[in-house]
């Protein structure tokens, strides 16, 4: 493998990490525009306890993840009874505050950055966006998927059937901070070097867009749409001048267009139609003999 | 719990919605193993008795009893754990997911346990929770929408699925809001042959309808609302004759 495409495919590991820490909370219906910080915290928490603790990466990077999850969970009880526009403020500002501790803190570098001494290969980079990437499609087959779809769509009818709507909505916050941690722990172990002004509000927003774009009504949406958004303008290189433009351009229109993202969930069942029949009959069959 | 303890029992219920009065002391009790039909004209209240039975309001003042259980404090996500789900008027599913997920949504409170929500049933074929929402649907003669996108359905199947949702919760308490408006002649027919079926299997049905015909059909005893407050109760023959009942209803074809 070339240095280039290891380099683009190391970004796009990272973004799908990203993306599908954004999308968790999203399945759910809500909007977390601060998922940047979330990896603040797991990578700066990872990157001490290597650098100072002299912990091995694979215990320090795990509890990197559970130390954003646990960020997450105090974080999303008080700011989950907000909704719509002011979440996505609360959590916007979050993001921004995060980060600013991060810059103050001296004891991890404080504005100088903070370098980090072990070495995650990009091998290792693939096998963690693999790994998240397995964990969300199984996550996806569970009835708490479905329980997200529920509570984003009516939470009132999934509140009577008795689901906790509080606690869908703050465990799936929580597991998207973990996530975020997870992907920025390796982030500062692959690049060895981290700074607060990485975890940037254009870092949350550009990882929202990528759920956006791919669609959050299935688990492939994040995965498609983190991988559009990377590999696309490394394709549209030959024009350098113009490739954001029209990349901007293409965006507005397709998100005009198309505006539930690019994969929809009766996308799969126009495609699984045929084969999904003659299921369909069979288990009937099987039904009525019973 | 007696075989005389009421299915539902409402006591002296009191709503008010920014100082005007919805519910004004109603108390009415739904005896187990019958239909009883919520009647009235429009705006009389019925739709709020449910909600405050199924807790979306909280009462001002009364109690609300299920199966002997005081469910008056309870918050709304418990409730239908004491054994009283219930369906919409205006059809609540989840338009963008299958037949199928809508009802799995439907076995939450039988299926709630950590393990239930981790377990990836989608990759496990004919798996329990699918396989008894599939002999559901087809009990209930819609087992060929199974796997359709609930949104594409006409309204009067999207009108059953709701029905088949709700019963799927385990309840022996059943809420229906209007569960004939829209159906054409037919699909009433079909609905008509599940309710009774649901009777028969020992279901209480409390049912809010505006056809007379349909309640005829299905309900023993009915109770009358206007402006909130119960004008009349006992069986339809009865009740239609009740003059109270004829002034609230004056002017309409109902009676």
């Amino acid at each position: 493998m070339s240095g280039y495409l290891t380099g683009v495919l190391v970004v796009l590991a990272f973004n799908v990490m990203a993306a599908y820490a954004v999308y968790l909370p999203m399945a759910a219906g809500q909007l977390n525009l601060g998922i940047a910080g979330f990896m603040a915290v797991g990578a700066y928490a990872a990157a001490y306890l290597t650098n100072e603790m002299m912990w091995p990466m694979w215990m320090a990077i795990p509890i990197g993840s559970a130390a954003a999850g646990l960020v997450g969970i105090l974080i999303g009880i008080p700011v989950l009874r907000t909704h719509g526009i002011y979440l996505a403020l609360a959590t916007f500002a979050l993001g921004q505050v995060i980060a600013a501790i991060f810059l103050n803190l001296e004891v991890v570098g404080g504005a100088a950055g903070y370098p980090v001494t072990e070495f995650a290969s990009p091998y290792v980079v693939f096998a963690a966006a693999i790994g998240v990437t397995l964990f969300m499609v199984l996550l996806s087959r569970t009835r708490y998927a479905l329980y997200l779809t529920a509570v984003k769509s009516d939470p009132t009818v999934a509140d009577l059937m008795g689901i906790s709507v509080r606690g869908i909505q703050v465990s799936a916050f929580a597991l998207g901070a973990a996530v975020a941690g997870f992907g920025g722990a390796f982030y500062a172990h692959h690049y060895n070097f981290i700074e607060a002004q990485h975890f940037s509000v254009l870092l949350s927003v550009y990882t929202v867009l990528y759920v956006l774009f791919g669609g959050t009504q299935t688990v492939w949406g994040p995965l498609v749409g983190a991988a559009f958004f990377t590999l696309v303008p490394e394709l549209l290189r030959a024009s350098e001048q113009w490739r954001y433009a029209l990349f901007a351009m293409f965006i507005i229109v397709f998100m005009a267009l198309r505006p539930q993202g690019l994969i929809t969930a009766s996308l799969f069942r126009i495609f699984r139609r045929r084969p999904k029949a003659a299921a369909g009959t069979e288990a009937q069959g099987k039904g009525a003999s019973a | 719990m007696t075989a005389a303890t009421p299915a539902l029992e409402i006591k002296g219920l009191q709503k008010s919605f920014a100082g005007v009065r919805a519910i004004r002391d109603l108390s009415f009790t739904v005896p187990k193993g019958h239909a009883t039909a919520l009647i009235g004209p429009n705006g009389a209240g019925k739709t709020t008795v449910f909600n405050l039975v199924s807790g979306v309001y909280g009462i001002d003042a009364g109690s609300i009893h299920v199966n002997g259980t005081d469910i008056t404090r309870m918050p709304s996500r418990q409730r239908i754990r004491s054994g009283v789900a219930r369906s919409f008027q205006n059809i609540r599913l989840m338009g963008h997911l299958s037949v199928l997920e809508n009802l799995l949504v439907g076995q939450h409170v039988r299926a709630s346990s950590l393990c239930a929500l981790i377990t990836p049933y989608r990759l496990i074929p004919n798996h329990k929770w699918k396989r008894e929402a599939r002999r559901a649907l087809e009990e209930s003669g819609l087992g060929q929408y199974a796997d359709e996108t609930v949104g594409a359905l006409p309204y009067g199947v999207r009108k059953r699925i709701d029905l088949v949702r709700a019963t799927l919760a385990g309840a022996n308490v059943l809420m229906l809001d209007e569960p004939a408006a829209g159906l054409n002649p037919s699909e009433t027919n079909a609905l008509r042959d599940h309710l009774k079926a649901l009777i028969a299997s020992g279901l209480t049905l409390l049912v809010v309808e505006h056809d007379m015909h349909f309640v005829d059909s299905i309900c023993e005893n009915v109770v009358v609302l206007n402006f909130g407050e119960k004008i009349a109760e006992g069986p339809l023959s009865v009740v239609r004759k009740d003059p109270k009942v004829r002034e609230a209803y004056i002017g309409s074809d109902e009676e």
